[in-house]
Order: C-alpha cells, then structure tokens, then sequence
C-alpha cells in the first residue's frame, strides 16, 4: 500500500489536525470575537471528519506497519465521539458569554482533544495508542480549567493533570513491561507472545495497562479524580469528558483487551469484573449523598462505565458490540443531561448547580423537567426507555457465555443506581417548587435536548436493528 | 392477519398512548386544559372498553389457543409479537372495564396537574394490556417493567402525605424483584433460541436450570403479587396513592403477577414448580391467615382493604398451585372478581374520602342513615370481598379451595379459616362506617351518591353479579386453555394426600404448620 493510501486511511485525523491548526491560526489573528465562527468552523470539521468515516478510514486495514488501524472499530466509535466533540463544541459559546466572555481556543482545543481520542481509537500499537492519550489528555487538562479565573475550574484542571500524569506514568510503565516481556509494542505481536504463555513479567505490564487505563475511563477504584473534575470543569467541557472522552477510552480499553491482550482474556477478566463491579456498587452508593447535580452525574458516569465494561467481561464479539451499543446510547443520555445542567440558571441568569434548585422543576419548566426524567429513567435503565436497552444488550453477552451470577449480582447493583435517579425525579416532580429558572432562550439547546429525549424515548427502540447490526459489525474487527 | 382483518391489539394500545400525547401538548389555558384531559382519557379509554368488547365478542372459543396474532421483527433481538388467549383476553377486559371507572373516579378529585394525570394513566392503561398481550419475553418484560414509571409518578405527584416514601418502596422493592427475572428471561432465550412465548411454554428447560429460572421468576411475580412477606410495600401503596391509582393497583397491577405466574412458572418449569410448591403453599397459607388477622386491627380503610388483598391474592397462589382444573379456574375467577371488588372498595373508601379527607374508620359511622345508596353499593361489594354466594368472589374461592383440598387438605384447611376471618374484618369495618348512631355532625351532613358516583358502581355491581351467577361466561374462554396448561404440567403433578402412594407428602405440611406457629 502506498503512502498516499495510508494517508487516505487517516483521513479524519487529518481533518481534525489541519482544521485544528487553521483555526488556531484564525483564533491568534481575529481574537476572541471570533469565537462563534471558529466554533461553527470547528463543528463544521467534525462533521467533515465524521463523512470522511465512509471512506476508507473505515475499512483500510492496517496502515504505517500497524501503528494506525483502519477498522469499522474505530470508525464505530469514532462516529460517536465526534458527535459528541460536535454537541461539546456548539454548546459552549453561549455559556462562555455569561460566564464572562468567550475564548477561540475552546473550540480549537476540542478538535485536537478529539483528534487525539479519534488516534487512539486507531491504535495498533502501544505507542500509537499512548501518543493519542497524551493529545487527547494535554487539551483535555487545559480545557478543565479553561475558566482560569473560576477558583474550582482552576483546581479541576490541577487535580486532571497531577492524577492523569500519574496515570499516564502507570500506562507507560505497564507498557514498558509488556515491551520488555514480549520485546514488541504492537498489539498483535503482544497477542502472539502472550498465546505462547502469560509470563510474571506479562502480567504485571497488564495489570498496569489495564490500571492506566481505568483511569482514563474513571473506574472505580481510579475514579477519584471524577467528581472533582467534573464539578469543577466549565460544563460543556464536563459534556465533553462524560462523553466524548468516555467513548474513546472505553474503546480503547476495548481494543486493548481484545486485541493486544485477548489470549490472556482469563487474567484481565477477574481485573475487569472486580472494577465493573466496585464501579456500579460505588458509583451507586456514593451518589446518594451529592447535593450538585454535576457531581451526581459524575458518580453517574462512574456507576454507567461499570455496566458497559460487564460487557467486556464477556469477552466475545457480543460482548464488544455490546460495549459499542452502551457507550452509543449512554452518550445520548449524558450530553442530553449535561445540556440539562447548562438550562438551569437562575433569574439572574447565574448558573445554579444544586439538585435542590430543582424542586418543583415539573412546574415551572414542564419539558426540561420532563426531558431530564427521561433521562434520568434511562439512565437507571427502566424500560420502556433505551437505557434499558444498553444494559440488556450487556447483560445478554454475559448471560450468552454462561456468566449469569455475574450478570445475577450486576444487575441487582442498578438497583442502588436507581434510587438516586429517582431522587432527582422526585425533586423535580414531587417537591413544591422553590425559586424559578430563567426561561430557555436558546432553541438550540432546546432542540438538542429534545433530539436526545427523543433517541432515549421508546421512539429510538426503532434504531435497536440498525445499532445491532453497526456494533456487532464494529466488534467483529477486533477478532 | 387474525379474525377481524385489523391489528386490533396494536390499536388499543395505541389508542390511549395517542391520548396521553394529546392530553399532555393540548394548547390553551390551565383549567381548558385540564377540561380537554378529562375528556380525552374517558373518550380513550371508553373507546378501548369498547374494543375490548369486540374483541370479547370475536374471541373464538374452541378456536385457536392464540388469537388475534400480531407479529413484526421491528427490533431485531425481540419482536413486537402480540396475541391473547382466553387467560389473557379476561384480564384485558378486566384491564379496558376498570380504565373508564378510574378516570371517572378522578374526574372532580383531582385537581391539580390534570393533563399529566390523566397521560399517567392511559400510559399505563397502554402498559397494562401490553403486559397481557406481549408474546415476546423481552416485550413483556418492556410492559411488565415500564409500568413502574407511571405508577411512581401518580403515587408519588398525586397522593397522600407520605407519599415520598411510598412511591419509593414501590419503585425499588418490584424493579429489584424484576431485574432478576430479566436475567432468567436472557438465559432462557439462549437455551431455547427464540423469544416467543407460545414456543417458551412448550420448551423443556432441564431440571436443575429450572429451579433457578423458577426462583428468579418467582422473585419477581411474588413481589408483584404480592405474597408474604414481600407485600409490605403495597398496603403503603395503597394507602398514598389517590383513589383512582389503588384501583388500578388492586384491580389490575396485582394480576400481572398471578398472570406471571400461570404464563411463566407454571408452563415453562413445571418440574420446579412441584419441587418448589410448598414454598408456594406455605407463604400462601401464612398470608392468608397472617394477613387477615392484621387487617383486623387497621384503623385505616385502605390499609383494611389493602391486606385483604394480600390475603385474597394468597388464595389465588393457592388455587394456582393446585394442580387442577378447578384450582385454577378458581385463582382465576379470584383474581377477577378481586379486581372488580377491591377496586370498588377503594372507591367506597375514596367516595367518603372526598366528603370527609379522612380514612379513619374511628371517624365515620352510621352512614347507612344518611348515605343509604351508598350503604347499599359497599354491603353488596363487602359481601362480595367475603365471598357470599351469588356474588363473584364466592364462585372463585370455592373452586380454589376444591383444588386445594384435592392437592393437600391441610392447605384447604388453613385457606377456609382465611375465609372466615374475611368475614370477620369485613363485616366489623362494615358495622364501623355504616352502622351505630350518626352522632358525628360532619359526617351527618355528607351527601349520597351523585350520579358520576352512581355511574361508577352500577356497572361494577352488575359485572359482581354476573360473575357470581353465570360465571361460564368468563370461565368458557379460559377452558380451552387451562387444559392445555394442565396437560403441560401434569407430569409434575405432586398427587394429593388422598393418594396412597404419595405418603410423604404429609410430611412438608407439618412443616409448614410449624414455621407459621
């Protein structure tokens, strides 16, 4: 294959970068007046990087001898992150106006967060894969405390860079002694030594892969960082981090355990059940107590990645699929309760964060109290919403290997989840309502909200086929 | 296609989903608004009554065992499959005759919030009937499960003071006694490679797999039903949730699980089902006799009735898992002349309710003197509730507890003291309210029955009588396939201790006597 077709494979990358890099150029030279026209041009490329995932980039195959992957995969997860970078980016402006003016990097730092999530998918190779971490990651720290004024931004930011140096530092060192054990960083050469045997070596370089990684999707027992980033980070960028960023790490860590580390599928296993479990139950019991509505979708976000990774326990095409599937919906129902989040501001027009704000949120904003029930609903995976759908799909993959007291003990666990769900419905619904939110003036995020309420609702039962088709396609590469 | 030439199922329960969209987005001012989701949710509902009815009347006996098919692969793992037999065809018409009596129950007392009240309801009026018409596991367990969400919502919006906590202990206990039976539901489809549940109920599910799926089954329909000692959070239900939600909960919530448990537990595993029968049999004859005796002392009406129903739902369990004809023809009369009767009583409780904001018993009293239609309507449906003959409830008991005797005489024996105590508190919550002197000023100045009333009762009264005096009418569609149900799991038949050769079987039933003592 030649260069000029590898280079074709790369495609939304490329898209990204020189986009990212023109538009940092526009926002040194035109200022922060240009802030909405950079954000549309920025979205405008993640809707070109998003068409280009019909050409080859979704079927190439390996290009650069294996370091980037061109697989229906990552062109899977890839669609779902720069949907969800596109929502990240076209929310922002107004909620930097008010929060006191608006930056052109915020979109510019996007697109190369998104480009560096967007290679990692893609990685075929350790080095691959920790190159796209740091871009993604490096943007990331900024963004969180991209409100440099705002003392909780600022200290979210610390907090993301001090714990997710740490982690890198954890993945870098796992991944040196995978190198060292297996003497290749590329995933299939890593499978193949590990088919012969998993050494002492192996499996510490595993368990520390594994480890840097649950960071990055904010498993329990690496989730501390979660709350605090998330409460204290402006809130679209939070939207990003739950989402987008989600997404990315998640398929990461999919491709990693099935690729590189498939033969040894019985050691991570145990690693994986053991967090998917402590996440759900944690992710769970912690969010009872939270009184802000971002830290409660933080432990939500802890609690929702512990039922996609049961999926990966299964470890089977269903299983991957599975994961796609949660994460495809579970994006849906976090951006939608994000955009919530950014909807509740007070008469002043101050942002307010509490759950207590809520009460009575049914009378005052009868469709954004609807609209966050269902998410709410959705998320604890009540049926007949689609968040019932992604935790069955999971819970079908275990059941299908056989694994059903797993499944028996998982599920049970979203029952603790629910309850705090339905803690905030019944502040909204029940709770004599106290104060009034300002009405919505945006029909943009209006309409995105309820473009999200309408995917979770019964209504996107319709797109069960057509996803189970994608993502069953999609895991298939990984095999 | 089926007899009528049009998807009937897919448009009833369309019908009322359209209705809750209406009633929630009609434009205009608060109180034309409430006026236009009054009307439309009785006009909805009036309309699926009335289908129902055709659907009665085309019903054919003797025919096919489903009828009325419906199947489209639209969602790829399950299918949107709908179809009913007899079983399910009573339980729908139950389900559409109790929709417009709930609305009209609503019509003054509710007040606040009408348009989201009313979209409550008919949802789960669409959710009620799915329930009994999915014949695709994972599409009944959408139905079975999605109707939580209406219900936390009139409980914990529209009723009482406690109603916080309430709506709470229903949402968790059922969701945490149904996600296991999802779990069975996957692993059954696997086993047998489809989700149709006409298929599923003629699937052996070897013996060891069965006492699981049957536990976890279990699990869930038992929390439903509800059975001792996982019933405590429906007398709370009961007594926050407005009147027209304690009718549906009793009349209608309540028999998805007795249907759960003759659709699933019986057909599907019936090895477990013997295995497992004295589980069924002691918690039923502890309830039965347990419950009675609580409800003895409420001194409140809807907490009285709501353990009468968990003592009637014991005898439904019982007659259930009686292994016979009359067994089961009985739990099912019982539980369609429970859900006739306990929602009647829930609207006696609610019709004074209105009058006097109290459910103390202690605060009425000889209403008979200045209510006497009302006194009337609650004497028939009390008798009712204690099973006198002529009314609904004594031609279901009797039979269950004929299906008892056969199976183990000590079950019939400990279920007929149920009966008497039935008696007992019914009659003493009767002379409470409508008899002794009127000394209590403001109950003296409550008036009777208003025409909206009258028109509630009457047909609940006619349909008691009905089914007390002529119950082949709803017995003739459930024939056909009770026997293929008894045909299924007469191999598991535990006998009787009349039969010589099952000696042994005295011997659990010791047991069981001495775990209630």
């Amino acid at each position: 294959m030649n260069y000029y077709m590898q280079l074709l494979d790369t495609m939304p990358e490329l898209i990204l970068s020189l986009g990212g890099i023109v538009l940092m150029l526009a926002a040194a030279w035109m200022g922060d007046k240009a802030t909405a026209t950079i954000s549309w041009l920025a979205a405008a490329c993640l809707a070109l990087a998003a068409i280009s995932l019909g050409g080859p980039t979704s079927y190439g195959g390996p290009a650069f001898d294996g370091l980037y992957l061109a697989d229906p995969f990552a062109a899977f997860a890839k669609l779902l992150i720069f949907i969800a970078a596109a929502v990240s980016v076209v929310i922002a402006p107004r909620f930097f106006d008010r929060a006191g003016g608006s930056r052109a990097e915020y979109p510019v730092l996007i697109l190369f967060s998104t480009a560096g999530t967007a290679m990692m998918v893609s990685a075929g190779d350790m080095l691959t894969l920790y190159v796209g971490l740091e871009l993604q990651s490096l943007a990331a720290y900024v963004l969180a405390s991209f409100m440099r004024r705002d003392g909780r931004s600022a200290e979210a930011g610390l907090k993301y860079f001090v714990l997710g140096a740490l982690a890198s530092g954890i993945l870098l060192y796992g991944i040196s002694l995978v190198y060292g054990f297996s003497g290749t960083t590329h995933f299939g050469g890593i499978a193949a030594a590990m088919k012969t045997g998993t050494s002492g070596g192996l499996l510490f370089g595993l368990v520390f892969v594994f480890a840097g990684i649950a960071f990055k999707i904010a498993a329990v027992p690496f989730h501390m960082w979660t709350p605090d980033v998330y409460e204290g980070a402006p809130t679209p960028v939070t939207a990003f981090f739950a989402s987008a960023q989600k997404v990315g790490a998640m398929a990461l860590l999919v491709r990693v355990a099935m690729q590189a580390m498939g033969p040894a599928s019985h050691q991570w296993q145990q690693i994986v059940i053991f967090v998917a479990l402590a996440s759900t139950v944690l992710g769970g019991v912690a969010a009872i107590g939270q009184s802000n509505i971002k830290r409660l979708l933080a432990y939500s976000s802890i609690n929702n990645v512990g039922f996609a990774l049961m999926g990966l326990v299964a470890a089977t095409p269903a299983g991957a699929a599975s994961v796609l599937t949660y994460m495809a919906i579970y994006i849906a129902m976090t951006l939608g309760s994000f955009i919530c989040v950014l909807q509740m501001r007070d008469l002043d027009g101050n942002p307010v964060e509490t759950i207590a704000s809520l009460s009575g949120l049914s009378r005052t904003r009868p469709g954004l109290a609807a609209a966050l029930a269902v998410f709410m609903f959705s998320l604890a995976g009540i049926p007949p919403l689609l968040g019932f759908w992604a935790k069955f799909v999971v819970f079908d993959a275990l059941v299908a290997v056989g694994m059903w007291p797993l499944a028996m003990i998982g599920i049970a666990t979203s029952v603790i989840g629910a309850f705090y769900y339905l803690k905030i419905v019944k502040t909204m619904y029940f709770d004599e309502p106290q104060g009034r939110f300002e009405p919505s003036s945006s029909a943009l995020e209006g309409g995105l909200i309820a473009l999200s309420a309408l995917f979770v609702s019964p209504l996107g039962y319709f797109a069960i086929p057509a996803l189970g088709v994608a993502s069953l396609a999609a895991a298939k590469a990984l095999f | 296609m089926n007899q009528l030439g049009f998807p009937i199922l897919s448009l009833m329960l369309a019908i009322p989903m359209a209705a809750a969209v209406w009633a929630l987005v009609a434009p205009g001012s608060e109180e034309a608004r409430a006026q236009n989701a009054r009307v439309v949710a009785l006009g909805a509902t009036l309309i699926d009554f009335a289908l129902g009815i055709v659907l009665w009347a085309s019903f054919r006996i003797g025919g096919p065992q489903w009828q009325f098919v419906e199947h489209s692969g639209i969602f790829g793992r399950f299918a949107w499959a709908l179809g009913i037999d007899g079983i399910a065809l009573v339980l729908t018409m139950l389900t559409v005759f109790l929709m417009p009596i709930c609305i009209g129950a609503s019509w003054k007392s509710i007040t606040t919030r009408v348009p989201e009240y009313m979209a409550a309801f008919l949802l789960m009026e669409t959710l009620m009937i799915g329930v009994f018409a999915a014949q695709d596991l994972f599409l009944f367990y959408i139905m079975f499960e999605g109707g939580l969400i209406p219900m936390y919502l009139i409980i914990g919006i529209w009723g009482g003071a406690n109603r916080i906590y309430a709506s709470y202990k229903f949402f968790l206990y059922t969701l945490l006694g149904s996600v296991l039976m999802l779990i069975a539901m996957l692993w059954m489809s696997h086993y047998a490679g489809t989700t149709d549940i006409p298929t599923l109920m003629k699937t052996d599910f070897p013996r060891q797999a069965q006492t699981w799926l049957w536990l976890a089954f279990f699990a869930s329909f038992a929390v439903k039903m509800p059975m001792w000692p996982v019933h405590t959070w429906l007398p709370d239900a009961h007594v926050q949730a407005p009147t027209a939600g304690s009718v549906i909960l009793a009349g209608v919530l309540l028999k998805m699980g007795g249907y759960g448990f003759i659709r699933f537990l019986l057909p599907m595993f019936p090895e477990a089902s013997n295995q497992l029968f004295w589980i069924v049999m002691g918690l039923s004859m502890i309830a039965v006799v347990y419950t009675s005796l609580v409800a003895l002392v409420q001194q409140d009406m809807k907490k009285l009735i709501a353990y009468s129903s968990v003592a009637h739902m014991a005898i439904v369990t019982i007659g259930l898992f009686a292994w016979s004809r009359q067994g089961i023809e009985g739990a099912m009369l019982v539980m369609l002349s429970h859900g006739l009767v306990s929602g009647a009583l829930f609207l006696c409780v609610g019709v004074i309710y209105d009058r006097l904001h109290t459910r103390e018993i202690d605060r009425y009293g000889g209403l008979s003197d200045n209510m006497p239609k009302y006194a009337m309507f609650f004497l028939l449906f009390t008798m009712a509730s204690i099973g006198l003959p002529g009314t609904s409830g004594f031609v279901g008991e009797f039979l269950s507890l004929v299906g008892a005797y056969r199976v183990q005489s000590w079950v019939a024996f400990v279920a007929t003291t149920g009966i008497i105590l039935g008696a007992c508190y019914m009659l003493y919550l009767y002379r409470r309210i409508a008899y002794g002197a009127l000394t209590k000023p403001d109950v003296a100045a409550m008036t009777d029955l208003s025409a909206r009333e009258l028109a509630m009762f009457v047909p609940i009264a006619a349909a008691v009588f009905w089914m007390g005096i002529y119950p082949e009418s709803f017995l003739a569609p459930m024939r056909g396939d009770i026997g293929q149900l008894l045909a299924r799991i007469e191999r598991a038949d535990p006998g009787g201790d009349g039969h010589p050769s099952k000696v042994a079987a005295a011997e659990p039933a010791q047991l069981a006597m001495a775990e209630k003592r």
